[in-house]
């Protein structure tokens, strides 16, 4: 079976200095994916150039086998890909509910002429329901007339992933969620993932938090330096001798 | 209903203002009601947080391209004025292959050169654009009649409400665009494309839209002006009544639909009764500037603001 999403040699190069080299590994349909690594590994490289936003020096992003490498990010997110960013980019000066209809642009796309002459009322309907179906669940629909910008930090971060759940994606790239979250907030976020998961959206996540990684994926990627260095479940990468070297320093780095 | 006894009020009201005021007033009251289409269409390619310095050079696209058809082809002035709009959003849409290369600074000064490139094609083609001197007798709209009022425009009284029907219409179309969810892609290109774009819109296409549809009404807004005053030239439309446009929009705000609107009326006001008054309209320039200046100092969010204060004091009461 092809895995949904599958990242073959992928290489990314800011003049001399290779961010990513030569990266492999594939994303199974359903499953909670982790990319982890040190601070400078490459994962937010690599989550770039999966959606779009960077194209790839070299190598190649499948989705469900088709080439996806070096399309726009609007053509990515098209093909059901939807990436969060890193700190919580929101549309801070628009209302809750006005960002998640934004998530919604892909499943009702705004018709200019049927909106002048009100004929696209149905699916603004829609939309609208759409938006508030994804608000509340990431618990966010008693804020939803507040300004994006004045929600709480949980609460931003909550919308970004709703923002991207309103397009009911099949890939979901969550770029360090859990950042800035107390243990609280962590622990229910978790929870709505494994449901987003349970739902049927694939989730790839970068993330620093290891116990949240530990607890919430199914198969995790681990980074270094730019490199691919070891896969597998959860207990196998934490016992693994290459992942500990890399995150504790083996000998060679100690001096 | 409230909001329909205000709509009929106001209505009533445009159509006795211009028998109160006298005949010169007249006039400006139909220079103004173009202006404000400028300013309304302006806004809306704010919208995507883009600012061009070309509007107003679109805008005589449409005046040029209204003024040929009918005085070369004899095509029936209505038309003619729907043709120049036609004609600004094709410019716009052929503009935008370029321009909406660059974004935020570059795009502002990319879209001056380009409307410079206009300006100085219609001086230095005298065979169809006149040249330097521009085209002189451009037909006027025909007259005609709706049984209760003789439409005669000779009379500014007449052309004024032709014009303001038209632009009613334009700025209930831009209003509804608005309010509607393209309008709040707009806004999602502007305050953060990264995030609009990873939903999926595209936005190039966005901005050239928000580009296309504001070109298209200013269009018409120049063809209405054509029309009027019978004569257009390069000068007519030339950088220092861009600057205009700019202060209005800015003194005004652009966060609100009606923001450049109300810039747009106030700074007429003021400076064809109080500085006519005064004898200052020579020093327009120096007085639109110095207002410009303040305005950005003191009232950075422009008059709009000053209404949203009071209307929310209302509220709270």
């Amino acid at each position: 079976m092809t895995p949904l999403l599958e990242v073959q040699n992928l290489t990314m190069r800011f003049g001399g200095l290779t961010a990513v080299d030569r990266l492999n590994f594939k994303v199974e349909k359903g499953n909670i994916h982790g990319l982890i690594g040190p601070n400078g590994a490459g994962k937010t490289t690599t989550f770039n150039m999966v959606s779009g936003f960077y194209k790839p020096s070299q190598g190649r992003v499948l989705l469900n086998g088709q080439d996806i490498s070096g399309l726009p990010m609007h053509e990515v997110a098209n093909r059901g890909v939807v990436r969060t960013f890193q700190h919580s980019t929101l549309f801070g000066e628009l209302s809750v509910l006005d960002n998640a209809l934004i998530g919604t642009h892909m499943t009702f796309r705004p018709n200019l002429l049927k909106a002048i002459l009100g004929l696209d009322s149905s699916a603004r309907r829609d939309a609208l329901d759409r938006a508030r179906t994804s608000l509340e669940f990431f618990g966010l629909a008693d804020v939803e007339h507040e300004m994006a910008g004045d929600l709480s930090h949980g609460h931003q971060r909550a919308l970004g992933m709703a923002v991207a759940y309103a397009s009911r994606p099949d890939l979901i790239l969550l770029d360090e969620p859990f950042t800035g979250m107390n243990p609280e907030e962590t622990r229910r976020m978790m929870g709505l993932m494994r449901r987003l998961c349970a739902e049927g959206t694939t989730i790839l996540l970068v993330e620093h938090d290891m116990q949240a990684i530990m607890g919430l994926c199914d198969n995790i990627t681990c980074m270094s330096f730019g490199k691919f260095l070891a896969e597998g479940s959860p207990a196998e990468i934490r016992n693994h001798p290459d992942v500990i070297e890399a995150y504790l320093g083996g000998a060679r780095h100690v001096a | 209903m409230r909001n329909f006894v205000i709509w009929v009020a106001l209505a009533i009201a445009l159509i006795v203002l211009p028998n109160l005021v006298s005949f010169s007033q007249q006039e400006v009251l139909v220079f103004l009601t173009i202006n404000i289409l400028v300013v309304a269409s302006y806004r809306l390619l704010t919208l995507t947080g883009e600012w061009s310095l070309g509007h107003v050079v679109i805008m005589g696209v449409g005046a040029y391209a209204s003024a040929l058809v009918t005085k070369e082809l004899g095509l029936w002035v209505p038309l003619g004025i729907i043709v120049g709009g036609l004609a600004s959003a094709l410019i716009a849409l052929a503009l935008s292959v370029p321009l909406f290369r660059m974004k935020g600074f570059y795009f502002l000064i990319g879209s001056f050169a380009a409307g410079e490139i206009i300006r100085l094609l219609w001086k230095r083609f005298r065979d169809p654009f006149g040249g330097a001197k521009g085209i002189k007798g451009i037909d006027p709209m025909p007259d005609f009649s709706i049984g209760i009022y003789q439409f005669d425009f000779f009379e500014p009284v007449s052309y004024f409400y032709f014009s303001a029907v038209v632009v009613a219409l334009c700025l209930w179309i831009l209003w509804r665009i608005e309010k509607s969810p393209v309008g709040l892609t707009f806004h999602a290109v502007h305050w953060q494309d990264k995030l609009a774009q990873a939903s999926g819109v595209n936005l190039r296409r966005y901005r050239t839209m928000a580009f296309v549809i504001a070109s298209g009404f200013a269009g018409i807004a120049g063809a209405l002006l054509a029309h009027y005053i019978g004569t257009i030239n390069p000068n007519s439309f030339d950088v220092e009544v861009m600057v205009f446009v700019l202060t209005w929009a800015i003194v005004g705000g652009t966060g609100t639909f009606y923001g450049p609107i109300l810039g747009c009326v106030v700074l007429t006001i003021l400076n064809e009764i109080v500085l006519r008054e005064l004898g200052l309209e020579q020093t327009r320039p120096l007085i639109y500037g110095l207002i410009l200046i303040l305005s950005i100092l003191f009232m950075p969010n422009g008059l709009e603001s000053i209404v949203q204060k009071v209307t929310r004091r209302k509220d709270a009461k």
